[in-house]
């Protein structure tokens, strides 16, 4: 039977296994594992069938635990079902994980594997999610590649049908689920001789059935509960047995063979590792490197981890084996050992004490590696094998990291490289917006499958949504590549963005007679002159060969816009060589027709012509022997950042996080605010600038501005006398503000160019009908002397907060925004919500953050956006979970009033020493208005000066709480995802409870943050991931639902519709002393619009009387 | 009475024709038109920059905020929207024809030769009994000679015509130097028709919020005289069948078309208004009128008031212009 060779990641390969035994699938998004979901709805939605020859049934729950819950009921009633997951998605199966292996009912849930959230979220890779798992009674099988990924999900269904116990089939979230490989795809014929369907019908009629009537799930008591939980233990034994002739039936299928522990090295080997994951297949390279050089040394990949075969592990093992070094990616604290260092020290010493093993003296180490898709390089393993060689080798090392606060880290040689030569190893620096890696999609694609290479590639992404910068690599070669690293020596690179050269330091990786090629807006007789110093100089010492093509001019001339993709994927098979140049043009016009042909001919044929017009384009630099440039690349932050910004913030955005040790980050997840000020990226192509003659100082474009970047201020004429040249201004239109000046300004290194600001802009030129109040315009040419209005601006007073109508547009503007410079989308439609909250309340604001784009935007690093005000005042924020967000703001509001009432208990307890009329101010404070709160802070300023020093238990008591009789306000802040549905329990109960607590529900009517998956707000009819064929039921009317109890203030604004009623909403919401929630209407990148039309979409949608608007004053259980 | 009508090759039994609007996007709704005497079908216009620009904004939505962010590689399922659309618009003639026994005559509206060439075949091959080519070119460069706007328009209909077999009606706007020669050059290239006229649709100005505003007027019996004057030059010149589009909302409009030399009227803006049914009404006026006026056919008085065939032929000429502004003054 002829092979089908695919080029494959391990999300799309473990799906199709699962999706081809499958009848029921029940699938709710989370990273990395959503891809698999996407795969089975769109497959599902085209109609594609099963092995039986039924179109599976794939249903999108609320929740992880709402699938789990459907895939446990669907297998009792007897359909063949799977889910897919990951993380904190897969701790909330873990209750019916017991429940489904309990009741021996075969399953497999498919994880792609990723960090359980501790001090911080992290959605990369590592085993802690499976880690959690053990004790459920699940088997756990490993699978290291997409290859892998694809044969091991199949075997997990076929083992776990057989076996009955059910099982959870892992890969490692990124490297394996997101990577492209070669794979030999299995066919259906191939799929229905693996799955034996006499243990099909057995499962059936085990299905629960009021035809043959029985019950499952009983209420057991200790007289029989023990016995009765033992009783499964047959099974597991009888499991791993089952599990290598499953594997043994695949080869005998397709010819790939695997074991339940698979070794590699020598047969003499004295020192071995033993790990899982794709990890192992760096290690299996390093093994095959150090052996040909006469090294002793072994790995034993473990595949089936649970039930963990004893004998089978020992017969794995090299008789000559002398030292162990067990490798975890997971982190158990406190324990002795990581899970798989204790089985294997475990299995030894019984294997061992009962005389079954033939080793000699054995020493077992372990340690622990690539937490949250950390590298692990050929340069690591060979630093453990070097540890191992010692006599004394440590254990419970760490490896990849500096770890010097307990001091466990091995150290390692970087520079010890195991690659092939033969292979060619690519990095390509690209912008997320220009194509970069749906290309080299492409091209990898067309090289695996069109030329006797083998290859993979793997792709880097940003931390922002906006001005993303991707880094893909792509390794060919004649021989089977285990590179599960990024490539550190390369031989092709390409820069498809010319100002990245003063940001990334992307020939580093180069080797000697590396070849370079470069997006230039400049010829190649003009390029070396506009390339920093340190750019000049790699390319002179390491002797590089440079080509240059202006991508964007030939982008622009066949209709392309800002998509360069096909150009510079042309000029790689150009430069390359990898195929004749006839045939690489060929298979590129083959893959954008097969890429883009769905979307119309005239994609395809636009494409087409920019490949056409490509290679006249390209032109070869002869590189001069000298550095002559007068620039070098830019500080990632400027000097006067602070010292934790400069000593650890400043390195991750440079690319060097890797590089900081142990001691200098926080132990406890604890991060300072107010950073991303320092970030300055630069992102716009066109910032807005402002004409002050046009201007009527309403406020809509700073109140719209997703990122904070344009801003307002009224103050005295006198200060401009230090004011830059270039500065603006003009006579401020406030009546409160006499004899005052107002300026309105830009941070252009701060923008992202969306535009939102000009389509909100509401005063045209009367001349010129075109032009506004505020017209967008190149940065380049304005930057530095806005940088020097932006400085002169912030260094102006800011307004004075209790003379401003606050329910006014315009004096909104004038409040400073402590949500600043986000990692938001570029004409982001949650965040300027987020910023109104910010300036309303933000320096007395508690905020629980539902796991989302709002916590990704809000709090993922390297800085943050929540800012402070200019007396150190700012919004405390934090994220616990995506599911519980309600609860976990609303156990903030619990803190705060149990405070506040011992606060004031203390404060009567303390009056003598406080004095009579502070302490009845402190206790009957009026804080409804900004004046009242700055007052009660006054009074607490003075209570602490008087009670200072005074010696009583009360004081220590009082002095920290002190700040809670001060209002605060507590916000609990997410998404739809959250809200509607896995939160929903939640919000529900704490809108129910009658407790001061402020809910806004940034309803974009998708999962946004996963790549738009259905949630129960997305409308009727709307095609969504999850939702390939349109969503067949209405969207939940969550406010008719709020307002069924009667006792919540409930609000639906939409900002483009309606500012004003937009900040009147979060006003009395904040104002009511019982729970309110606000659900914001928001445009978004996943509802498939132009974002500058954002706020007009909004407007829209109000009018149509799709979305409308509303804000019920006064809740009804109030009045009765 | 003979209300029958020649037109396109086909034997029409009335000559109120359901012109391109949103009433024949629907097989349903076409065939109430069919019900209340309409004598033939125009489908909507399949928009050749619809399609191209509907292909270009689905490939940047598609496109917009993709691999850049780890979790969220791409935001939509890719969707087949364009090439959708226009298979939508091949079925809805494949149905219409099913559905009706008046001739279906689709509508292309497009401007470039490779455009009009593939979507004229397939709605051929759809099974249209005719064609409609809706013209609409405006020149705004300066630079653009009057001369290549119309051989653009020869070259797309020659092009067109080589390409199907079934008749080709041809539907332009007023604006051309001299139409008369202009028409029939469009004729010797291959238009078996011409409708009379395109109604372009010039934006408004909003002075309050210094916007343009494009919006749709429908037309009035006012816009009927341009084409009544255009339809009676050509009746009897040009051996083409006529079709007044634009402005035909009562049985006298029908009436003076006719007279002017049209074989049909084309109906839009009356059925939005007044609903369907009026296509009954207008045929019962009609043939009372004929009737009290003693016509036995259409054919009879078609052309009847053309340049060619009244008393004084100059009412259609400048003189007719000078007559007017005199007797104005008067």
């Amino acid at each position: 039977m002829s092979k089908e060779i695919v080029m494959i990641d391990g999300n799309e390969a473990a799906a199709y296994s699962a999706y081809h035994t499958s009848e029921v699938i029940a699938i709710y998004p989370i990273t990395p594992s959503s891809l698999m979901g996407e795969y089975a709805d769109q497959w599902a939605a085209e109609g594609r069938q099963n092995i039986w020859g039924s179109v599976p049934t794939v249903v999108e729950m609320q929740s992880e635990g709402g699938a789990a819950g459907a895939l446990h009921g669907s297998i009792q009633a007897g359909a063949l079902s799977c889910t897919f997951t990951a993380s904190q998605g897969l701790l909330l199966m873990i209750p019916n994980m017991y429940k489904i292996a309990g009741e021996l009912t075969p399953t497999v849930i498919h994880v792609a594997a990723r960090a359980v959230a501790t001090h911080a979220l992290s959605i990369f890779g590592d085993h802690s999610d499976v880690m959690g798992t053990r004790e459920t009674g699940f088997a756990l099988l490993a699978s290291n590649s997409p290859q892998e990924a694809m044969d091991m999900a199949l075997i997990a269904q076929e083992a776990s049908l057989e076996s009955r116990v059910p099982f959870l089939h892992f890969f490692d979230g990124f490297r394996t689920s997101h990577e492209l490989a070669r794979a030999e795809e299995i066919s259906l014929i191939q799929m229905q001789a693996m799955i034996d369907q006499a243990r099909v019908k057995e499962f059936r009629l085990r299905a629960l059935s009021p035809e043959t009537p029985r019950i499952r799930g009983t209420a057991q008591n200790p007289d029989v509960f023990f016995q009765a939980r033992e009783a499964c233990n047959p099974f597991y034994a009888a499991c791993p047995a089952i599990t290598a002739s499953v594997m043994e039936k695949l080869f005998r299928i397709t010819g790939r063979q695997y074991h339940l522990f698979d070794y590699v090295g020598t047969i003499d080997a004295e020192r071995v590792i033993v790990m899982m994951g794709s990890g192992a297949e760096t290690a299996e390279e390093t093994v095959k490197y150090l052996t040909d050089r006469g090294e002793k040394v072994g790995l034993l990949k473990v595949r089936l981890f649970r039930p963990f075969s004893v004998p089978d592990f020992i017969q794995a093992l090299p008789a000559s084996i002398q030292k162990i070094a067990v490798l975890d990616r997971t982190k158990e604290p406190g324990a002795i050992g990581e899970p798989l260092y204790l089985d294997v020290v475990t299995a030894i010493h019984e294997a061992k004490e009962s005389g079954k093993a033939s080793f000699g003296p054995l020493r077992i180490v372990g340690g622990r590696y690539g937490l949250s898709s950390k590298e692990f390089t050929p340069a690591m393993v060979k630093a453990i094998y070097d540890e191992l060689a010692k006599p004394e080798p440590q254990n419970h090392f760490t490896i990849g990291i500096q770890e010097d606060v307990t001091n466990s880290s091995l150290s390692f040689d970087p520079s010890f490289s195991t690659e092939d030569p033969r292979t060619l190893r690519c990095l390509f620096y690209g912008l997320g917006s220009d194509g970069t890696v749906s290309a080299n999609h492409n091209s990898i694609r067309i090289i695996g499958l069109e030329t006797d290479n083998f290859a993979r590639g793997y792709f880097v992404y940003d931390s922002k949504k906006a001005g993303a910068v991707t880094v893909s690599h792509l390794r060919f070669g004649p021989e089977p590549i285990l590179s599960t690293y990024l490539i550190n020596r390369a031989n092709f690179i390409a820069c498809h963005q010319f100002y990245f050269l003063e940001q990334q330091d992307m020939l580093k990786a180069a080797e000697v007679g590396a070849t370079f090629l470069l997006n230039s807006p400049y010829p190649a007789s003009e390029v070396w002159s506009h390339l920093p110093r340190r750019v000049q100089q790699q390319m002179i010492e390491k002797k590089i060969k440079f080509f240059v093509i202006d991508g964007y001019q030939v982008a622009k001339d066949t209709g392309m816009g800002n998509r360069i993709n096909t150009i510079m994927q042309t000029c790689f098979f150009a430069i390359s060589g990898i195929l004749p140049k006839g045939k690489a043009i060929e298979k590129i016009k083959e893959s954008i027709q097969k890429t883009y042909g769905r979307r119309g001919e005239t994609i395809v044929a636009k494409n087409f012509l920019a490949v056409d017009h490509t290679l006249s384009h390209l032109q070869e630099v002869q590189v001069p022997e000298t550095v002559s440039s007068t620039f070098d690349m830019r500080r990632p932050v400027p000097v006067e950042a602070p010292e934790f910004v400069q000593n650890v913030t400043a390195k991750i955005i440079a690319g060097l996080g890797n590089d900081i040790p142990t001691s200098l980050l926080p132990n406890d997840g604890t991060f300072p605010s107010a950073t991303s000020q320092w970030e300055r990226r630069n992102i716009a192509l066109e910032i807005p600038v402002w004409d002050p003659s046009i201007c009527i100082q309403c406020g809509k474009c700073s109140i719209v501005c997703p990122h904070a970047t344009i801003r307002g201020k009224v103050y005295d004429p006198k200060l401009l006398e230090k004011a830059p040249p270039t500065f603006k201004s003009t006579k401020a239109l406030w009546k409160e503000f006499p004899d005052t000046v107002f300026s309105l300004q830009v941070a252009p290194e701060d923008c992202t160019g969306c535009g939102l600001c000009v389509s909100n802009c509401p005063a045209k030129n009367k001349q010129e009908s075109g032009k506004k109040a505020i017209n967008m315009a190149s940065q380049l040419p304005l930057r530095d002397q806005e940088k020097s209005n932006w400085a002169f601006f912030l260094s102006l007073n800011e307004v004075d907060r209790s003379k401003l109508k606050l329910n006014l547009v315009k004096d909104v503007m004038l409040l400073r925004p402590l949500f600043e410079f986000s990692g938001a989308c570029s004409g982001c439609g949650e965040t300027p919500y987020v910023i109104l909250l910010s300036r309303l309340f933000g320096d007395r604001a508690m905020i629980g953050n539902a796991t989302g784009c709002s916590s990704i935007y809000g709090g993922n690093l390297p800085t943050t956006p929540w800012s402070q005000n200019r007396e150190g005042r700012g919004p405390a924020w934090s994220n616990s979970l995506f599911e519980d967000n309600a609860e976990f703001g609303f156990g903030m509001r619990l803190a705060l009033d149990q405070q506040n009432a011992f606060a004031k208990d203390l404060v009567r307890k303390l009056s003598t020493e406080i004095g009579k009329e502070l302490s009845e101010n402190l206790l009957t404070a009026e804080q409804s208005s900004e004046a009242g709160i700055q007052q009660q802070r006054e009074r607490v300023a003075a209570l602490k000066q008087r009670i200072v020093g005074i010696d009583r238990p009360e004081v220590e008591q009082l002095m920290p709480i002190a700040n809670t009789l001060v209002k605060k306000s507590v916000w609990i802040v997410g998404g739809d995802g959250w809200a509607y549905d896995i939160g929903y329990g939640g919000l529900d109960h704490v809108i129910a409870s009658n407790r001061n607590v402020n809910v806004l529900v940034l309803d974009t009517e998708v999962y946004s943050n996963t790549g738009g998956q259905m949630s129960k707000a997305t409308p009727r009819g709307a095609i969504a991931r999850f939702a390939a064929n349109g969503k067949d039921t209405r969207k939940k009317d969550l406010a008719m639902m709020m307002m069924a109890y009667g006792t919540a203030y409930v609000a639906r604004v939409s900002m483009g519709a309606d500012d004003g009623q937009t900040i009147r909403a979060f006003l009395e919401a904040e104002a009511y002393e019982g729970p309110s929630i606000i659900i914001a209407y928001c445009h978004c990148i996943s509802q498939g619009l132009d974002l500058v039309h954002g706020l007009d979409q909004q407007k829209k949608a109000v009018q149509s009387g799709y979305k409308p608007v509303q804000r019920r004053i006064e809740p009804v259980a109030h009045r009765l | 009475m003979d209300l029958t009508t020649k037109y396109l090759g086909f034997l029409l039994n009335s000559p109120l024709v359901a012109a391109a609007s949103p009433l024949t996007a629907s097989v349903d709704s076409s065939k109430l038109l069919e019900d209340a005497g309409a004598g033939a079908v125009v489908l909507p216009s399949l928009f050749e920059e619809q399609l191209i620009s509907d292909s270009i904004e689905i490939d940047e939505r598609l496109n917009q905020g993709t691999y850049a962010y780890p979790e969220s590689l791409t935001y939509l399922p890719e969707i087949p929207f364009a090439s959708d659309e226009a298979e939508q618009y091949l079925d809805l003639v494949r149905k219409s024809k099913e559905a009706l026994s008046i001739p279906v005559i689709a509508s292309l509206n497009g401007y470039t030769d490779g455009g009009w060439l593939r979507y004229a075949k397939e709605i051929e091959q759809a099974g249209a009994d005719a064609l409609e080519l809706n013209v609409y070119y405006l020149a705004t460069d300066p630079d653009e000679r009057c001369e290549s706007v119309e051989k653009r328009y020869l070259d797309l209909i020659g092009t067109v015509k080589a390409a199907v077999q079934i008749p080709l009606a041809v539907k332009v706007g007023p604006y051309f130097s001299a139409f008369a020669h202009t028409a029939q050059q469009m004729k010797s290239a291959g238009a078996d028709a011409f409708v009379l006229f395109n109604r372009f649709y010039q934006p408004d100005l909003d002075v309050e919020t210094l916007n343009v505003t494009p919006n749709l007027v429908l037309s009035t019996s006012e816009d009927l005289r341009l084409r009544l004057h255009w339809v009676g030059i050509l009746f009897g010149k040009l051996q083409v069948d006529l079709a007044i589009s634009g402005g035909v909302h009562t049985h006298i409009d029908v009436l003076k078309s006719l007279m002017a030399g049209a074989s049909v009227t084309q109906f839009a803006s009356a059925l939005l208004q007044k609903g369907i049914p009026l296509l009954t009404k207008i045929l019962e006026e009609l043939t009372d009128w004929m009737e009290a006026h003693e016509y036995h056919s259409i054919e009879q008085m078609r052309g009847s008031l053309s340049q060619n065939r009244v008393f004084d032929p100059t009412h259609f000429e400048r003189v007719n212009y000078t007559r007017m502004i005199s007797a104005y003054r008067r």
